[in-house]
């Protein structure tokens, strides 16, 4: 595979690295002379300096030969447009935009750049999960595929405590797939008793968040020791 | 017609005045504050005792663009410092908020030319310095 990677900061230099290791052909479009200087050292010929937003520098790299286009910079406008032009005008099969500002992704949404990728969304999900007492906590959402795994603190007062998890009549595309309690995670059997406090990790179709929280959370806030 | 433009620079503050003045209604987005200075420079009144708008923001913040007045924007012109910037801000007004008619200032010619085949009104001065110095030289080159 050939991948054109714009932008060799921390991500995009790590990005190149494992790509590189994977056995593929790779080119990391650097726009600050310094910056380049200091991957060219590492990367040699697979490193490029120049502005990847002019249409010259994407051809000069191959760009119609490539398979996939990276845009890895700290300007989501510059990745927005790397990504727009090597789909639309070079017809690029597969392009990855990183995020940077989350307010952004609408507007990636809007002018079709899928996958973009945030980061800061990420890392917030992450430290959501470590935060005792969160509630709801997204911890994936792909959102071409529909698919959302979500976690929540069951309250004291959901109408599932106590119920088995067979009897729990949950809306059509909602699953629960691991209960965590007392500091670790297991598979629910039919059998497995709700308790308060439980932490509930579930599969679901986008949009069902709020049904569900119903059954778990109905307040809305995680229960009260 | 309502007008909506994005960064008051030398050009986006001429054409906001010179539209403001045939009569039209102005409204004036640019992240910098002082940047309305240039919009009272050289006229007898200020910007707003003129009923020109002024808002502070950037361009991606959609509620910016919105307090600016893009709902009911006839018009949308993008002429802030960035190709790039400008390029998507004038999708995102047609695209999502339905602006009849966008014009985006574009330094490049590459890519003013690409993106006017897509259909976006480009204008890229630097194409015109081009061509005005073609022109000029012509003389020399006979």
């Amino acid at each position: 595979m050939y991948a054109i990677i714009v932008g060799a900061g921390k991500v995009g230099r790590n990005l190149a690295r494992e790509l590189i290791i994977k056995g593929h052909e790779v080119s990391l479009i650097e726009s600050s002379r310094s910056c380049y200087l200091a991957i060219e050292e590492e990367f040699e010929h697979a490193a490029q300096y120049g502005d990847a937003t002019e249409l010259w520098v994407l051809e000069r790299s191959g760009i119609q030969r490539a398979d996939l286009v990276v845009a890895v910079t700290g300007d989501d406008e510059d990745n927005m447009l790397v990504c727009q032009v090597a789909k639309e005008k070079y017809l690029c099969d597969r392009i990855i935009a990183r995020v940077n500002n989350p307010r952004n992704h609408d507007h990636f949404r809007l002018l079709g750049i899928q996958p973009a990728v945030s980061a800061t969304d990420l890392i917030l999900r992450l430290i959501e999960h470590e935060v005792p007492r969160y509630g709801l906590v997204h911890l994936l959402a792909l959102e071409e595929e529909r698919l959302e795994i979500i976690e929540l603190e069951v309250s004291s007062d959901a109408p599932t405590v106590g119920e088995r998890v067979s009897e729990i009549r949950l809306p059509e595309g909602a699953l629960i797939i691991s209960v965590l309690r007392d500091g670790s995670g297991f598979v629910p059997k039919p059998d497995t008793v709700i308790e308060a406090g439980d932490e509930v990790l579930l599969v679901l179709d986008p949009g069902l968040e709020e049904a569900i929280t119903a059954y778990f959370a109905p307040d809305g806030q995680p229960s009260v020791p | 017609m309502f007008i909506l433009i994005v960064g008051a620079g030398r050009v986006g503050s001429a054409v906001a005045k010179s539209a403001l003045a045939a009569g039209h209604e102005v409204s004036v987005l640019d992240e910098d504050p002082l940047s309305h200075e240039r919009l009272d420079a050289g006229q007898s009144k200020s910007w707003e005792d003129a009923d020109g708008q002024f808002t502070v923001g950037t361009a991606l913040e959609t509620d910016a663009l919105i307090q600016a007045g893009i709902e009911r924007a006839d018009v949308f012109i993008a002429s802030t410092a960035g190709d790039n910037t400008n390029l998507i801000i004038a999708q995102i007004a047609q695209k999502r908020f339905g602006v009849e008619k966008a014009i985006v200032r574009v330094m490049d010619p590459a890519r003013a030319g690409w993106y006017g085949e897509q259909g976006l009104h480009t204008i890229s001065p630097t194409q015109h310095a081009i061509e005005m110095f073609e022109r000029a030289l012509q003389p020399e080159l006979a």
